[in-house]
């Protein structure tokens, strides 16, 4: 898994496309698959749509691939074509879902705060199993308003930073820290209760006994 | 001046990512060694935070990237070059 990226690299393979050598270009797209198919899953809510639309950006993508300037990072770049590509069709869509895109508003009037959970720091009755933990995870992230949705996708979930959200969402980074905070609240008072017992991958759970 | 819980949380996704000035995080820091509660808040958010970056949660479809280079490959057939 690939979430940092390389512009010296990026640009070095982006001239030898250009120049001739097209098979490169699967080895420059690969590190942003992951980013471009879960921005779109997010705008789109829909795997299938999210895919179509995923292929047809990458696909934009090579075509359009001497227009790029390197002023911002290949990543930022394509994600802004993805997010295009997932505007267009939710455009498109006739019947928007209300919470879509515009529906929300940064400074709506909301209950952003925290599920008081004193007993985190027990030890859990039960622990979750992993795929019980991904549902429950990925249940709560597509109950997020859209605007909320977009930026913990790319903030918490693709480990972008804050400069290249905003640039990738067409956002300011005041928007960008803010809506993540909203989003972080919003699950924290959503899955908190649910989520004592689990251990990721990397490192363990803060307030957890070893 | 103590800080009360309310600004702790207003203040928690920033402290998370170490956005916050160094006062303020000096003043969030002596609220958490005495309140249960905002602590609890902090460390399950924190949390949700790392667990959300699991890669193991968020899985790209069976097959996504199989069918995405098959795509690419017919249009580089095609293609003259970008």
């Amino acid at each position: 898994m690939t979430k940092s990226h390389n512009p010296e690299q990026d640009a070095e393979r982006i001239r030898r496309i250009l120049a001739g050598e097209k098979q490169l270009f699967h080895e420059l797209i690969r590190p942003c698959e992951r980013s471009i198919y879960f921005l779109l899953f997010s705008l789109l809510r829909n795997e299938s749509e999210a895919e179509d639309a995923a292929q047809e950006t990458v696909i934009k993508v090579y075509r359009n691939l001497h227009l790029f300037r390197g002023d911002s990072p290949f990543r930022t770049w394509v994600l802004s074509i993805a997010r295009n590509e997932g505007l267009g069709r939710l455009r498109k869509a006739e019947t928007r879902r209300e919470d879509s895109l515009d529906a929300l508003m940064d400074n709506e009037a909301g209950d952003f705060t925290p599920a008081v959970l004193t007993s985190w720091r027990e030890v859990p009755l039960e622990a979750l199993e992993r795929m019980e933990l991904g549902a429950l995870l990925r249940k709560a992230i597509e109950g997020l308003p859209g605007i909320y949705r977009n930026v913990v996708l790319l903030r918490d979930i693709e480990e972008m930073d804050v400069r290249e959200t905003a640039a990738a969402l067409g956002i300011a980074e005041g928007a960008v820290k803010v809506r993540l905070h909203r989003a972080r609240a919003l699950l924290q008072r959503e899955l908190a209760p649910k989520l004592k017992g689990f251990t990721p991958r990397r490192g363990k759970l803060f307030g957890w006994a070893k | 001046m103590r800080i009360d819980c309310k600004h702790v949380w207003e203040h928690i996704s920033a402290y998370i990512d170490g956005d916050v000035d160094a006062e303020l995080r000096a003043e969030i820091d002596r609220h958490l060694e005495t309140c249960e509660i905002c602590c609890a808040v902090l460390d399950s958010t924190r949390n949700v935070v790392v667990l959300l970056a699991d890669d193991r949660v968020f899985e790209l479809p069976v097959g996504f990237t199989d069918r995405l280079h098959a795509r690419l490959d017919a249009e580089l057939a095609l293609s003259e070059g970008p």
